[in-house]
């Protein structure tokens, strides 16, 4: 009852088609002959680049959190908000739901995301695996599509647009923060992150 | 066995969750990943191993038609109100998309048609779909299945949109008796549809499409 792990071969997540794995050139992905799966694709960006745009990232994510998102006119009223101010408005307002889900998907989970990458790189820029490496990959895995500040951005436009009708909208340095997150997340979506598993090595057990 | 080995025909295992390469043990029910409790560890990660996501056909039915159940509300109910001094104005999903197409942004009212309408829509068909053609082992189309799968698990997210507007306007509009913005159940209901999408999309095994009668493709 042996289960002997190979390094050398790559199983499909999408349909379980066995591959050896074989390096790749600038730009090349490497898709599944079967299902079309994206299987591998070439790194073009070191653990340094990452973890430079990961700790860009957190810069960007407090600003996003910190300043006002857009600010409304009526009548020479202005009311503005941030993301907490949003949160915390659903929770009074008996959408404790919505609050919860915008808490999770807005700020713990990017948040977590974005410490556990800096730790991990952090690390592995050092040649090592970070204390809690394997758990913490796990944890990254299951996080996955669970952070949503891109829907969020796309959202204030609508928010923005529909307001638009009725009142004076400014848009505040907070919005530019999330467009800014943004692009950020987009670049690491192309990402592949277990990539970290092969590039640090494994401590003797 | 066709040109591309499958990881059974080579007694192998993928880990779902970090992908390592690990032997298979035949007859191993503790691999068919229905027994929960008694797995065996990914060696690498520790996460348990499966030869398929486990119980993955009841899983993603069950998500699926609660799912399913809370659109209903999700969209008879209004999912927000805008109150001003002398109107209480209602809105559901699909009379705010209206009100944006009417108002002069058709381009966005397709987006939030899009997102609130179209994606969940094309989760539970696509996904009812996938349940039924895999239960049946049938061959037919199946890298277009494979792909229909990918769109649906990259799109889901994207419906949280409505809930982010309708929390935003509430947080902003807020002109005491002038002007005021409140949300109503039908946005509670919604996320919640979006979120168990969410699981039922994730619980559904794509090697399931791969696996009928006829591997030999």
């Amino acid at each position: 009852m042996q289960v002997r792990p190979s390094e050398a071969l790559l199983i499909c997540e999408h349909c379980d088609t066995v591959y050896r794995r074989r390096a790749l050139a600038r730009g090349e992905v490497a898709r599944c002959a079967r299902c079309g799966f994206e299987l591998d694709r070439h790194r073009a960006l070191g653990v340094n680049a990452l973890l430079a745009l990961i700790l860009t990232a957190m810069i960007v994510f407090v600003q996003a959190n910190m300043w006002p998102i857009v600010t409304l006119g009526l009548n020479g009223q202005y009311s503005a908000t941030t993301l907490w101010g949003m949160i915390i408005t659903m929770w009074q307002q008996d959408a404790q739901v919505v609050a919860v889900l915008a808490a999770a998907t807005l700020f713990f989970f990017p948040l977590a995301k974005m410490l556990t990458l800096g730790w991990l790189l952090w690390f592995a820029r050092l040649g090592r695996r970070a204390p809690g490496f394997a758990p913490l990959m796990v944890g990254l895995h299951y996080l996955g599509p669970w952070t949503m500040s891109e829907v969020f951005v796309l959202g204030a436009l609508v928010a923005i647009v529909k307001a638009h009708n009725y009142f004076d909208v400014v848009a505040d340095p907070g919005i530019y923060a999330y467009a800014a997150l943004t692009l950020l997340i987009t670049i690491f979506a192309g990402v592949d992150l277990r990539q970290l598993w092969h590039q640090t090595p494994e401590r003797p057990l | 066995m066709s040109g591309l080995p499958r990881a059974a025909d080579l007694g192998l295992i993928g880990c779902h969750v970090c992908g390592l390469v690990c032997r298979n043990v035949p007859g191993d029910e503790r691999l068919d990943g229905d027994g929960v409790h008694d797995a065996m560890a990914c060696p690498r990660c520790g996460s348990s191993l499966h030869r398929r996501k486990p119980n993955s056909y009841a899983r993603t039915w069950a998500l699926l038609i609660a799912a399913f159940l809370l659109y209903i509300p999700a969209n008879v109910l209004p999912i927000m109100r805008t109150a001003s001094l002398n109107d209480i104005d209602d809105n559901t999903i699909i009379s705010g998309v209206v009100e944006l197409w009417v108002k002069g942004s058709p381009d966005l009212a397709v987006i939030v048609f899009t997102a609130s309408i179209v994606v969940p829509m094309l989760k539970f068909f696509a996904l009812t779909m996938l349940l039924l053609s895999s239960g049946r082992g049938s061959d037919w189309a199946r890298p277009q299945r494979a792909k229909l799968y990918r769109l649906v698990e990259f799109i889901g997210y994207w419906s949280m949109l409505d809930v982010f507007v309708v929390a935003l306007l509430t947080a902003l509009v807020r002109f005491s008796v002038l002007s005021r913005v409140e949300p109503l159940p039908g946005v509670i209901f919604f996320g919640l549809t979006v979120v168990l999408t969410m699981f039922a999309s994730m619980s559904f095994d794509p090697r399931l499409i791969w696996d009928g009668r006829n591997t030999d493709d």
